[in-house]
This record gives C-alpha cells, structure tokens and sequence, in this order.
C-alpha cells in the first residue's frame, strides 16, 4: 500500500475518535437551556466527522486512482535514505532544544547557539564569519523586538535576574 | 466629490502629511517582512505614536501607509521564503515562491508591487465612487450569506486539487476544519477538544500553523536535496531580471482589473476581508484560465501571483467602506483604527463624510499617495532584496527556521507553540512527501471558525437549517460552490473520455 493510503488510513483513525469525541462525550456537560438550541457545540464537529471519514475512506480505498509520482525535484520518500536525512533530523531536534531552552536560557544566547548551531550542521566550517554573523543578527533582531517593538524578550538567562 | 477632493488633496500635499505616508509606508513594508508581524499587530505597535500626532487626518494617513506597506512586506516574504506571515498573502506563495525558485524572484516581486499598486489604487477610486452607496449593501449580507461566502472560500480548493486528487485536497480541508475547532469558540464558550491541556485553550496558532505547513517542510527539502537550492537572479542584481514582457503585461493586465473589482467588493463585506479575497481571486482566475495556463497554476504562473496579489490590495482598500461609512470594522487591521480614531475624538459613520470631510478625503487621497509611494520606494529595492535568495544555504536555512520559530513565539508568546511547530512541521513534511495539498489545511484552518460562527448564527436565528432555502442569496451561493468542487472532476472526466475516445478512432 502506497504511502498516501497509509496517511489516509491514520486520518481515517483521527476523524473516527474525533467523531467518537463530538457524538458520544462533548454533550455530557451540556446545561439543559443549551440543549433546546437548535445548533450544539458538537453539531460542526459531527457533520465534520462524518465528512472526514467519507474522504479518508475513499483514499484508503483507493477509488480516485495512484498516487502520482513525485514532481521534478520533490522528494520521493521511496529513496529516502539517498538523500540528507541526517542534517535534516539534527536541525529539527536544535529547534526542539531552542524552544525548551529560548526561556530558561534566555533570547541572546539560545539565539545564537541556535543560528552557529544551524550553520554548522550544514557544514559551515568559517567561525570568523559565522560567529559575528550570528551574534550581529541576534543582537539586531532582539533590540527590534523588545525596544522597537515592544514585545517583551527575556535577554539573559533567568538566574541572572532579567 | 470634487470639492472633497479637493480638500483631501490640500490636506494630504502638507509637508507633515506626505512625510506620514512616505513613513508608515517604509515602516509597514521592512516590519511586515517579517514572519508573525502582520498589518493588526504593527498597526497596533503604532496606535501610541499616531495619537502622539494629535491630528486625526495625520494618525489615519500614518496608519493607512503602515497597512500598505505591511500588506505588501508580507508578500515579500511569502515569494521568497515561501513563509507567509499574513493569512492574506498565502496564496501569494502559490506562485511566487515557485517563480522565486525558479530563478524569477525579481520579476515575481516586480509583479507583486505593480498587482498591488493596480489593486489599491483601482480599489480607491471604487471607494471614491461607490462608498456611500455600498454601505447599505453590505447591511444586506447577515450570517446566513456569510456562511455561504466561506463555503465558496472553501471551494476554492477545486483550484488546489491535482488532477484525480480531489478527496485529497477535500480531506486536507477538512483536517483543517477539524484543527479550527480545538480551544474555545466564540460562541459557545466551551474549551473543545482541549484535552486538558491549558495551552490549547486558545486553539493552535495561525501563525504556527502556516509556517508548519510552507516554510518548514521547504527548508526540510532543501537541507534533504542541496540539489533543491534556490537560483538565484539578484546574484548580479541586473534591472533586467525585473523586467516583464509586453506578453506578459497583456496577461496579467485583465486578471489585475478583474481581481481589483471582485477584491474590491469582498473587502467591503464586514468579516470577509483579504484573506477570501485573495482565495477566491486565484480559484476564479485558475477556473476560467486555458488549459494549458491552468497546468502553469501553482507552478509558476504570473496570473497566478497577480490574481491574489491584486485582490488582496484591492481587499484592503474596500474594507475602509463599511469603516468610514458604517463605523463597523470589516476586519481586526480596520477594528483597531477605529479604535485609534476614537481615541482622536473622531467618530466614524454616517456623518463622517458631513462632520470631517477632512479627515474622509484626506484617508482617501493618502491611498492612492500611498500606493504611488510604496512602488516607487519599493521598485528600485527589489534587486537588494531579492539578493537573500543569493546567500549560501548554511547561513539561509539556519535564518529561515529561526524566523519561522519567532513567527510562531511573538504571536503567543508561549514556548509551547514552539514545539507545535515542529510537531506540525514533521507532520507536513510526511503529508507531502504523499503529495497531500497543503494549502487546503490552512484555508480550512483560517475560515473555519468564521464558517462556524456564521453557520452557528444563522442556525439560531432560523431556528434550524431553513435558512438555506429561504435565503435565495445563500442558496446561489451555495451552488457556486458546489460547482467550484464538482467542475474541476467533471472536466478531468470529460477529457478522459475524450482522450479514449481519440485512442478508440485511431
């Protein structure tokens, strides 16, 4: 089974215990004068639910035909590993760390790891470039936003105080 | 008119006044470019400096030129890093990215500029011309022909679908429904489908959710194929690059007049604004183009970046039709000037035009300064910035996910929205590696509580679903829709049967 159908086969579970969510749970809590209206908080997510299901099940079943192969320089997920998995993971995972560590750490800090550490993984080796790069722009991009702007940034990390 | 005109000429010709609109036009247009800073939030960073002017013809020129220039950043960002900041440039990206990566990122932001400034600057001689009268027109539409709106919105994913693929392209709508009713609605005020958890009370992110589904799986594919890089045409910055052939004018020349006419009456519908605007330019335009142009769709097409770029202007201009005139804020970029307005004892309406026509005209006036301005600021810059695409991909992608990740945190706030992103990113990224549309989950996303809202409302005042066969207006709709969904198989069908029928013959 092609890779589409297994995705519409997962959509077809997510619409299911959506559905299973908007017809059987959500109206418990309903106060009674909410009940004589003609439109309840589940009534979108029901007829939703319903939609969805019809949709995935007709991919999953494969009425409308193969998928289509991949477009002129798309990826195709059938030679995945002939491509750069690996920087790709690594970049996802600096973001996942960037976002649990941009409050503890602090914005000047986290930001500039994060864009040395971006650059490295794609194989840029010139520190004297990188490292006044990143620091300029993080040191720009944070004085637009919090002074500029107003949006507040916590500069330094959270034991020092700011 | 003309004696009003003439007054908001005079007003605008002030030394202080040009100088408002040459700046909220440069301010709107570099803060817009970046990612999660739409036209409602710069606008509402600049409301403090506005009133500090004490001038209410001065503050609404100042704040029109932010609105702009903001629009028109937005798409600056959509063509080349393919990350739209703002709902309303999205179908931006259809195209333009993909003539940015085709080496034509100087001639998709030369069309970008001229669409806009055709859009906006048409659109105000609409507002000249129609503005009293369509004020008691827009009154006409109640939820019940807004809810048919948004399901013509929606059927503009006929305009998406591949070829074969409509269930597809109906399936990612509807997740993006789906994704629309987590949190709390409007009007029930009850947390669905939360899960518990607090951070999902307010309902995932627009923001997060549009970076998810363009810019991260873009810059996923280029770090997976360096093949994928961008070409580059700012590399020696030649005016050439920027030029568009009289073909190409004779082209885009009646999709930007008929886009600036139908932009310009969605803007004018309270709650409708740019975003359908532009969906709604690009599905008619791809419906009613050749077939071979409408291969082009989604490739590349110039049509197919002039179409939004020209209604979601020309939008924006028509949505100061109800503010002026009714004092009802179309949309939240046109709430928050009336909220300036009336901090500036100027109070919009019916009288408007009677009490301060110069304050009405002089806004006027500044659109089409406006618009002027913003081409030819914009114009000689193009080259400069259409040079990021020139720099080398360790430093661009590393700078396009940490945008993408300040999109998503300075509109909550919340680090959580950080770790969404990713999650929806990787999710993206698989959903099209199987060639699901993208673009479809995020119109669902962006109308869905609009849709229902409106269906909500309707409901209630017609006591059950009869408002559909009672109201002819959204019963037409209603069909325009179905035709929308229904035309793009009927004729894929048709040419099937007829490409067999040709194979029969031979």
């Amino acid at each position: 089974m092609a890779l589409d159908r297994w995705i519409a086969l997962v959509l077809l579970g997510i619409c299911i215990v959506y559905g299973y969510a908007a017809f059987f749970t959500m109206d418990d809590g309903l106060a009674p004068f909410m009940q004589r209206n003609p439109i309840w908080p589940s009534t979108f997510p029901k007829v939703l639910s319903v939609m969805g299901i019809v949709a995935s099940s007709i991919i999953v079943l494969g009425l409308e035909g193969p998928q289509a192969p991949p477009k002129e320089g798309d990826i195709d997920y059938r030679r995945l590993f002939d491509y750069d998995v690996l920087p790709a993971v690594a970049l996802l995972s600096l973001m996942v760390a960037y976002a649990l560590l941009l409050r503890p750490a602090g914005f000047l800090l986290s930001t500039s790891t994060f864009l040395i550490g971006g650059s490295l993984i794609l194989g840029e080796r010139r520190w004297l470039i990188m490292v006044p790069v990143a620091f300029t722009a993080t040191g720009f991009i944070w004085y637009l936003v919090q002074e500029v702007l107003g949006i507040f940034l916590r500069p330094l990390p959270g034991f020092m105080g700011i | 008119m003309l004696e009003g005109m003439l007054i908001g000429l005079q007003t605008v010709f002030s030394i202080q006044n040009l100088l408002m609109v040459i700046g909220g036009c440069l301010i709107g247009t570099f803060i817009g470019m970046l990612p999660g800073l739409g036209p409602m939030s710069i606008i509402a960073i600049m409301i403090p400096v506005a009133i500090s002017l004490g001038d209410p013809a001065a503050a609404l020129i100042l704040l029109a030129g932010v609105y702009y220039g903001a629009i028109f950043g937005g798409s600056t960002s959509s063509i080349l890093l393919n990350a739209p900041g703002v709902a309303g440039t999205v179908a931006t990206s259809f195209d333009g990215y993909p003539m940015a990566r085709q080496g034509k990122a100087g001639k998709a932001l030369t069309i970008a500029a001229i669409s806009s400034f055709a859009g906006g600057t048409i659109g105000a001689i609409l507002l000249m011309i129609f503005a009293p009268m369509l004020s008691s027109v827009a009154l006409l539409f109640h939820s019940a022909e807004y809810f048919g709106l948004m399901v013509v919105g929606l059927s503009a994913i006929a305009a998406f679908a591949g070829t074969g693929q409509v269930a597809k392209a109906l399936m990612m709508t509807l997740l993006g429904l789906i994704m629309a009713t987590v949190g709390e609605g409007a009007l029930f005020n009850l947390p669905r489908f939360t899960m518990g958890l607090m951070d999902l009370q307010s309902g995932f992110g627009f923001i997060t959710l549009a970076m998810a589904m363009f810019a991260l799986p873009e810059a996923m594919f280029l770090v997976m194929n360096p093949a994928r890089t961008t070409t580059d045409d700012g590399g020696d910055g030649k005016i050439k690059d920027l030029r568009i052939t009289r073909a190409e004018a004779r082209a885009i020349a009646p999709v930007i007049g008929r886009q600036s006419i139908q932009g310009f009456f969605i803007g004018v519908l309270p709650g409708a604004g740019a975003t359908i605007a532009s969906f709604l330019g690009y599905a008619v335009e791809r419906n009613i183009a050749s077939k071979e142009e409408q291969a082009e769709f989604g490739k590349g097409s110039i049509k197919g970046l002039a179409a939004p770029e020209t209604a979601n202007n020309a939008a924006c201009t028509g949505s100061f039709v109800p503010l002026l005139t009714l004092g009802i804020p179309g949309s939240g970029t046109t709430a928050i000037l009336l909220g300036a307005l009336i901090a500036l004892n100027v109070s919009p309406g019916p009288r408007l035009m009677i009490d301060a026509p110069e304050v009405f005209w002089a806004v006027i006036m500044s659109m089409f300064i406006g618009n002027f301005v913003l081409l030819i600021l914009n114009l000689p810059l193009i080259p400069y910035i259409a040079k990021i695409l020139a720099v080398p991909r360790s430093f661009l992608i590393p700078f396009i996910l940490f945008f993408t990740l300040m999109g998503a945190y300075i509109g909550q706030n919340n680090a959580t929205e950080l770790l969404l992103l990713v999650g929806f990113g990787v999710c993206a990224t698989i959903l099209r590696f199987a060639d699901y549309p993208l673009a479809p989950l995020l119109i669902g996303f962006i109308l869905g509580r609009m849709l229902e809202d409106n269906f909500s409302r309707a409901m209630q005042l017609y006591d059950g679903i009869g408002f559909v066969w009672e109201r002819p207006m959204t019963m037409g709709l209603l069909v325009i829709a179905v035709a929308l969904v229904l035309l793009p198989s009927y004729r894929e069908r048709r040419a099937r049967l007829r490409a067999a029928g040709v194979a029969d013959g031979d």
